[in-house]
């Protein structure tokens, strides 16, 4: 087929894309992320699921209160928040991972690399992109399960402008702030699964471990991973002072904690995606 | 135009990749050939960003891929067909990209189309046959109608009809002064669509030569002529000096000569000729014989790179110094 004898000579003009070249900058990297995260369905299995679990516990345990009349005394209804976001934790965790595991798993992160050369940029679009879209679902979320927890309860104490901010804003962003760190802790492991489990782990064996801790010795670890432990900090969230005992953290401090650990983590995520091979 | 210099990639004591350099030029095709395993792969990484080299370097119109302002529109590469998520369908596998680059997303309908796959553009691609995400693939790589086009071994599980398809587009990419780079390990299949020829072997260059130059070069040409008066047209060969190889079912071998010369030389020798014919040695057997060198020179563990300016059984550790 190919005659051995014909040389081609090399066209004197290269080929020319009649597409006209404009620096791409972080904002292309936003459009084609949130195309990303909008067109698979595991985005919308895991905050469908996460909004059935809030407003089904947040309602739920309201409900249940309501019903019992217990006694709050200084205690607001919006602390029955809580109920709702440590499930919902999960699932944020789960989609955090995704938005970038997924892309290992598939051999898609080759593609968007070749498309995007930046690592940078393209974490930190896929990291406004999340982080935008979980705060806000989980703060309208949140939102309307404090109304709800606050008008079906009314043996509780009415909540300060404080505490009305920290179960909104505060809980939305607690819980976006958490999926960044997945989302970190995914570029970190390139694995899905591996990294859900991490995560996992990181969420709950704290408190499972410091249940077993009956040794003397082992006293003062154990009080730590009690206050520190991501459930507990969730709880304080919805607390003025530190409900574990005089000292830990207490209102907006566990949204500081979070945005530290979440930094650190991206911080890493940034230095090994540059620096490895895809 | 693609330049390489001096890439290297090692992974711990393994050299993957060993100071390869060449050039790939614009307006033909060039084939990238190698043995599984010989580092094509790792080296098409390297040339677009996606893995480190341990030393060398590339360029890319004199540029590095990172400082490629939206590189989907000077590069398209096709590197394994999976390369997208399967849950999105193509359309949006397709329109991320486009974004991602600033190209407009009518652009995703026309690639799509150009591939033929418009009919499928809003399934998953998960439910696409090998032959599909191919398709898909090199529609990514056709987004940003790019100067450069990288196809790691684009016909791999595709049916014939699909391997043609994908061969004549080549070839019309190429013709429109586009810079195409291709990567197989089958020495047939570049025969049909490669104009340039770069061979690897143990992430070392064995050659760097034109396709004609190097069917010349490694195909050994040789007459083959059967006639019922076997006995007589030998011996009228040999009295002419010709080396004659006795093939099996009655047929003889002629080096170094032309049909024409031992045609005439039969009918002044009033001899019947049943079959007066061409014959090369395949490609595939020089291509063979040109990797499994560099295993065998390899396996003494001599440390001399091996050199591009002699392919063939003649290159040797002796060629070029490091």
């Amino acid at each position: 087929m190919t005659a051995p004898a014909h040389h081609h000579a090399p066209a004197p003009h290269a080929y020319v894309s009649p597409i006209p070249v404009r620096a791409a900058h972080l904002g292309d990297a936003l459009a084609s992320e949130w195309t990303k995260i909008r067109s698979v369905r595991s985005t919308v299995w895991t905050l469908g699921v996460m909004i059935l679990l809030m407003l089904a516990l947040g309602l739920g345990v309201a409900a249940i209160a309501a019903t019992s009349e217990a006694e709050m005394g200084e205690e607001s209804a919006l602390a029955f928040g809580f109920f709702g976001m440590l499930p919902a934790s999960i699932c944020v965790i789960t989609l955090g991972v995704l938005t970038i595991a997924s892309e290992y798993g598939t051999g898609m992160i080759r593609t968007t690399l070749t498309a995007c050369p930046s690592r940078a940029r393209v974490l930190t679009a896929k990291a406004i992109v999340f982080f935008l879209l979980v705060f806000s679902v989980t703060t309208v979320l949140a939102t309307l399960v404090a109304v709800a927890q606050v008008a079906l309860v009314d043996t509780a104490a009415t909540p300060t402008t404080a505490e009305w901010l920290r179960a909104t804003v505060g809980a939305g962003g607690y819980l976006a702030l958490l999926g960044l760190l997945s989302l970190a802790v995914g570029t970190l492991i390139r694995h899905s699964a591996g990294a859900i489990t991490v995560m996992i782990g990181l969420l709950l064996m704290p408190l499972v471990a410091a249940l077993f801790m009956f040794n003397q010795t082992l006293q003062s670890l154990q009080k730590f991973l009690f206050t520190y432990a991501i459930p507990s900090q969730m709880i304080s969230l919805y607390s003025e002072k530190p409900p574990f005992g005089d000292s830990g953290p207490a209102g907006w401090e566990p949204l500081l904690i979070m945005a530290a650990v979440a930094a650190a983590a991206l911080g890493g995520a940034y230095a090994l995606l540059n620096s490895r091979d895809v | 135009m693609i330049e390489l210099e001096g890439l290297t990639k090692r992974y711990g004591t393994k050299i993957a990749v060993d100071h390869l350099s060449f050039q790939v030029r614009p307006g033909v095709v060039t084939g990238f050939l190698g043995p599984n395993g010989a580092g094509k792969s790792t080296t098409m990484r390297m040339m677009l960003d996606l893995d480190n080299p341990t030393s060398g370097t590339v360029r890319i119109d004199g540029k590095h891929y990172r400082d490629l302002a939206e590189p989907l529109k000077y590069i398209g590469a096709l590197l394994d067909a999976k390369a997208m998520h399967g849950g999105r369908s193509a359309y949006n596998n397709l329109l991320c990209l486009a974004q991602s680059n600033r190209i407009p997303a009518s652009r995703v309908g026309e690639v799509l189309d150009l591939v033929g796959l418009t009919a499928v553009a809003k399934k998953k691609s998960k439910g696409f046959s090998l032959g599909m995400g191919q398709r898909l693939g090199i529609a990514s790589a056709l987004l940003g109608d790019p100067e450069i086009l990288m196809f790691d071994e684009p016909v791999n599980g595709l049916d014939p009809e699909g391997i043609h398809w994908i061969r004549n587009l080549m070839k019309a990419l190429a013709a429109e002064g586009r810079t195409i780079f291709v990567s197989s390990h089958l020495m047939s299949e570049m025969a049909l669509t490669a104009d340039h020829l770069i061979v690897i072997g143990q992430g070392k260059l064995l050659a760097d030569t034109s396709m004609a130059d190097f069917i010349q070069q490694n195909s050994r040409s040789f007459v083959r002529m059967r006639s019922p008066q076997q006995e007589r047209l030998r011996d009228v060969l040999h009295a002419n000096g010709f080396v004659v190889v006795e093939a099996g079912h009655g047929a003889l071998e002629v080096d170094g000569a032309t049909t024409e010369k031992l045609g005439e030389l039969a009918a002044e020798n009033g001899l019947v000729l049943h079959e007066l014919s061409q014959q090369r040695a395949s490609l595939e057997e020089a291509f063979m014989q040109m990797t499994a060198a560099a295993v065998e020179y390899h396996a003494h563990g001599t440390d001399v790179h091996g050199g591009a300016a002699a392919p063939g059984p003649q290159w040797g550790p002796t060629s070029e110094g490091a």
